[in-house]
């Protein structure tokens, strides 16, 4: 397959990793992170670790919308299918993470809601659309790479007249987060740990550009390097990390030129202008409420924005008590140090929702990641 | 939810919807984000829509580095 398999030779691979190895030093540690959980789930898929020297270590961020979705956002659209007579359309992932109550979408779909699962948020429109007596809302979620998508179905919601049809805004922006990782002083309640560079989003870049990494590469002196997602694309990133922190410098670099531009993609970024305004706060599962790093509609949208139209407000709820969560989004924990990690917590019957989606560090260590902890223990 | 994939425009249909082939499998998606999207151009393809166009220089520019050092290192074991 083009542009897939050029970028997993395995030969490649192993030219990369030497490079690396002669490049690292041996009297220092190089801790990554990569923020994105597409990066998180190819490095587990591909054992991307194994090329690495032991003093190089990857730490799985927080880029995976499904897993730091909090609970509260999860109860509020449990509430809005089972309490409103409404159709909910939701992305598949989101239907197993757990609510309150032992609750998830899942369930209560099991239960009578009418919650749907879509593809893209073009399926909810049609669904409206075909459905006038009955109101269809979309639970959209995620980072960059959706929130252009919501908006132009909101766009073409206006101008087709739509009066069924909204949408629970649940977007979510990378910047304030990776700002919020390498040191605001309000991440400081928390226990944190010391990063020294960062392989960038590659999808959410080919929507907002590198420049947005800009500000965080200078104000926390850290490098980033986008990258993209095959095996070879995370190695090189590592390398370019590797060769930035021996070199003193702390700069944006671009690995993924094919796909991501500077600028991003301006159409893109004029939708999410026109129809979103940044909240002055939200709740992110593991890093508590960061300022300003999440969207609402804008008032000229009101009418197509769910939590005004159904009189949703946000309770914040607990994470489960055994749930690591929280720890494994910031960095500070490996799934395997949670006590239900592959016990009470599989991605068949997820506690938290590292476990849901494919990219969750613990569902991409369940996955693939837990055999090589099998192999080394039996050795 | 990032998960997204490099796919070909096979044929542009009316409004910004075309068919694309990823790895063989046709889908119809949404060039409405990559309007200038072309039949055979590659695009990432992210929940129905296209989000960027793939440029085959930078493709290229890349797979030359990774050539380049191959070359640099040739008794690294395949």
């Amino acid at each position: 397959m083009k542009y897939v398999d050029e970028y997993r030779d395995a030969a490649l691979a192993r030219v990369i990793a030497e490079k690396i190895a002669r490049a690292a030093r041996a009297e220092r540690q190089y801790k990554l992170m990569e923020f994105c959980g597409g990066h998180t789930h190819a490095i587990s898929r591909y054992g991307i670790t194994d090329l690495l020297p032991a003093n190089v270590n990857m730490i799985h961020g927080p880029g995976c919308p499904v897993c730091v979705l909090p609970i509260g956002r999860i109860d509020s659209a449990i509430e809005l299918a089972t309490q409103h007579p409404v159709t909910l359309c939701t992305y598949a992932d989101t239907l197993r993470v757990p609510g309150s109550n032992h609750l998830s979408l899942m369930k209560a779909k099991a239960r009578g809601a009418d919650v749907r699962m879509v593809y893209s948020v073009a399926d909810a429109l049609r669904l409206a659309q075909e459905n006038p007596s009955r109101d269809t809302v979309f639970f959209a979620i995620g980072f960059e790479t959706t929130t252009p998508s919501t908006a132009l179905a909101i766009r073409a919601a206006e101008g087709l007249q739509l009066a069924n049809f909204s949408v629970f805004c649940n977007h979510v922006l990378t910047p304030p987060a990776m700002a919020e990782i390498l040191g605001s002083p309000h991440a400081r309640e928390f226990d944190t740990v010391p990063i020294d560079g960062i392989v960038g989003p590659g999808h959410v870049s080919c929507v907002i550009g590198s420049r947005p990494y800009e500000f965080v590469s200078e104000k926390y002196r850290r490098p980033v390097v986008i990258a993209g997602f095959e095996p070879l694309d995370v190695m090189q990133s590592v390398l370019m990390l590797v060769n930035q922190l021996n070199e003193g410098r702390h700069e944006v670099e671009n690995e993924y030129a094919r796909a991501v531009t500077r600028g991003g993609n301006a159409k893109a970024q004029e939708l999410i202008a026109d129809v979103f305004e940044l909240r002055r706060s939200f709740e992110w599962r593991g890093l508590g409420e960061i300022p300003y790093s999440a969207h609402k509609l804008k008032p000229k949208y009101e009418r197509f924005d769910a939590e005004a139209r159904y009189g949703i407000a946000y309770r914040q709820a607990p994470d489960n008590k055994a749930c690591e969560c929280g720890a494994i989004l910031r960095g500070t924990k490996k799934p395997r140090e949670c006590k239900v990690f592959g016990t009470v917590c599989t991605p068949e019957n997820p506690l938290g929702s590292c476990m849901v989606s494919s990219e969750g560090a613990c569902a991409a260590h369940y996955a693939y990641g837990r055999f090589r902890e099998i192999a080394e223990n039996t050795r | 939810m990032c998960l997204a994939i490099p796919a070909r425009v096979v044929e542009r249909l009316q409004a910004d919807d075309a068919i694309i082939d990823a790895g063989g499998v046709e889908k119809r998606v949404s060039l409405a984000l990559v309007p200038e999207a072309a039949v055979g151009d590659y695009v990432i393809v992210h929940a129905g829509y296209a989000i960027s166009r793939l440029d085959p220089e930078e493709a290229l520019r890349t797979l030359a580095l990774f050539a380049e050092m191959q070359r640099e290192m040739p008794g690294v074991p395949a």
